[in-house]
């Protein structure tokens, strides 16, 4: 298989903390991937390095991020925002929040596509309506004309999803898209997402902290913690044979219907207190100090 | 805005300018001064008082003079000015235009300029040229309009006389107006030369209410476009590919301009404000260099009428305000 986003020893510091320590992974054409950490694992840098979007004192020390062969990190900005939102997109996590309030969905929607596939306006507003009937919401030309306000967060996720697949992306990077919705709407985007994949053929890596949204749609899985990979392979090895503690700790923590609830453990805080000090000790490394 | 919010805020108006009318009324006739004082020629007799007081209505109690005035007011009578015996309401129509092409074109300069300075301060974020440029603008923003008005007065027409620094015309210009919207008259009647005339006569005392709120337009826009420009939709644009210019205009810009619309807005009531001392440090002839004399002179029904113009006129700006801000955010147009 080949791989269509290949990132490398990725190390990434804001100000004096580093916050990925060398991180790798890879992302076959057509594949989904899961990339699962808690909060401040690192999860949410390694997406916003792709897209360029590092908080301002923010430095990559070292590592390469190649998409389709090409090294984004070293390419010119015009040519990388060329990928971005064509070749290259996101589902974002909050829907509430990720459409510009003040713009009808149509003309937000049509942007993507005039700038990218070069459409004219009513051209891009016509594709627009055939993919949001794709991410089935009903009387899509009505829809254009409504602004983001008048829609429900599940309907947002969907416009935003529709946005993400417009120009047949082959990488979507979809950050914690169902964090923010309710439950029974998280599985309907969750098969929505799978669908338009299947449909456009692309790959996509899935961010996420929820090891059961990872098990429904992932081929392979990467666990991240302090920004480093602790676990990495194919979702069905790794959930039944966990190589790392920290895995089989958070798979110990993840409910499932077929365990009772009472067998939950929480993550042992002496597994995450050394794994934080392996994380310094190696950050004192590569400063040069001895540990 | 629906329609029926702005029935309710139509409806709002006449008990708001009877509250204000009544308001004047009563300060003005509790505070020491006295019309009749000021225009009688020394040496009057006490008769001849009386009988100016009882001409004027000044005799009578005071609850029956405002039922008197108020049944005037509402038949478009606003009464005689007694300095200027003339009717009030033909004095301030004659002088209103003037301060209303003066507060005009200075909120459209002060517009221009704090826009601006909003934007290449957005795009020097972060550098020194920023902290300089906020540093002007507070200095600009400290430094109030009549203070302005004498300090341009002084540069461009003392050291450095470039402009007119008194009236609206220069007189040599024999105009036969049919308006008192002078510059909008000769604008429209191609008076080229009459209306470059009235602008360079406009210039300092509008430039003089411009800068101080071109400040504050510039530094609520500048924080604003800070604001939008770290929300998720305009981060998230940036993620589509599209480049930081478009990105500034079609998403930041539009968001940010809501709450800078909102703020800024009623602050256009403190320029019409400032009018009143920056109309008579440049001897320009509007309502609020009306008002002056008006006070000095005591004259009731004029400051009367002036100040019920005033009044209609924040009304009818924060009404515009509202109804604009209604215009630029779809979430409070479907209420």
């Amino acid at each position: 298989m080949t791989a269509i986003l290949e990132i490398d020893n990725l190390h990434v510091a804001i100000g004096a903390a580093t916050v990925l320590r060398g991180v790798s992974l890879r992302v076959e054409a057509g594949e989904v991937r899961g990339l699962v950490g808690e909060s401040g694992a690192g999860k949410s840098m390694v997406g916003r390095t792709i897209f360029g979007l590092l908080p301002a004192k923010a430095r990559i020390t070292a590592g390469r991020v190649s998409f389709e062969g090409r090294d984004l990190l070293a390419m010119p900005d015009k040519a990388r925002r060329d990928l971005l939102g064509r070749r290259i997109a996101l589902i974002p996590q909050d829907p509430m929040t990720s459409l510009n309030p003040v713009r009808r969905i149509g003309t937000q929607m049509a942007a993507v596509l005039q700038l990218h596939l070069k459409l004219s306006k009513s051209a891009a507003h016509d594709r627009a309506a055939e993919l949001l009937a794709e991410v089935a919401i009903r009387d899509p030309v009505r829809v254009l004309n409504l602004y983001p306000h008048e829609l429900s967060g599940g309907m947002r996720q969907r416009v935003l999803i529709a946005m993400a697949f417009a120009c047949d992306p082959s990488l979507v990077i979809a950050d914690e898209p169902t964090t923010a919705l309710d439950v029974t709407v998280q599985r309907q985007v969750l098969q929505l997402v799978e669908r338009m994949r299947q449909r456009h053929g692309a790959a996509i890596l899935f961010v996420t902290h929820d090891l059961g949204v990872v098990a429904k749609i992932c081929r392979s899985m990467t666990v991240l913690h302090a920004g480093r990979v602790l676990e990495d392979g194919l979702t069905a090895d790794v959930l039944v044979k966990p190589h790392h503690a920290y895995t089989r700790a958070l798979l110990a923590a993840t409910p499932r219907a077929d365990r009772p609830a009472d067998a939950l453990k929480p993550v042992p805080p002496a597994l995450i207190e050394s794994l934080w000090a392996e994380a310094r000790r190696l950050d004192q490394l590569a400063a040069g100090r001895p540990a | 805005m629906r329609w029926s919010a702005i029935l309710k805020r139509l409806a709002l108006i006449p008990p708001t300018l009877l509250g204000v009318g009544a308001i004047v009324f009563v300060l003005l006739r509790v505070v020491p001064g006295d019309p009749i004082a000021m225009m009688i020629p020394p040496g009057a007799s006490p008769a001849d008082i009386t009988r100016l007081r009882a001409l004027y209505g000044l005799d009578q109690p005071l609850l029956s003079q405002f039922i008197t005035w108020l049944g005037q007011v509402a038949v478009g009578d606003f009464g005689r000015s007694i300095s200027l015996r003339q009717q009030v309401f033909e004095l301030v129509g004659a002088r209103l235009p003037a301060t209303l092409e003066l507060a005009a074109l200075s909120v459209s300069m002060a517009l221009l300029m704090g826009v601006a300075v909003a934007l290449v301060g957005s795009l020097l974020r972060g550098t020194r040229a920023e902290w300089l440029l906020d540093t002007a603008n507070g200095v600009f923003l400290a430094i109030p309009d009549f203070l302005w008005a004498l300090i341009l007065l002084l540069g461009f027409g003392v050291l450095l006389p470039l402009l007119p620094i008194s009236g609206r015309l220069d007189p040599q210009l024999a105009v036969a107006f049919r308006t008192h919207f002078y510059l909008i008259e000769s604008l429209l009647t191609l008076r080229l030369d009459v209306a470059a005339d009235l602008l360079r006569h406009m210039l300092l005392p509008s430039l003089a209410l411009a800068l101080p709120f071109a400040a504050l337009v510039a530094r609520l826009l500048k924080a604003q476009l800070a604001e939008a420009e770290d929300q998720d939709y305009a981060q998230i644009a940036r993620t589509r590919g599209f480049s930081r210019t478009t990105i500034l205009q079609r998403e930041v810009f539009p968001n940010a301009l809501i709450p800078t619309v909102a703020l800024s807005g009623v602050q256009v009531t403190l320029l019409l404000g400032g009018t009143v001392l920056v109309e008579r440090i440049f001897s320009y002839e509007g309502i609020g260099n009306m008002a002056i004399d008006a006070v000095i002179n005591r004259d009731f029904p004029l400051i009367q009428g002036l100040i019920l113009t005033f009044a209609v006129l924040f009304i009818a700006l924060n009404l515009a305000v509202d109804l604009l801000v209604a215009l630029l955010d779809p979430r409070l147009r479907h209420g």
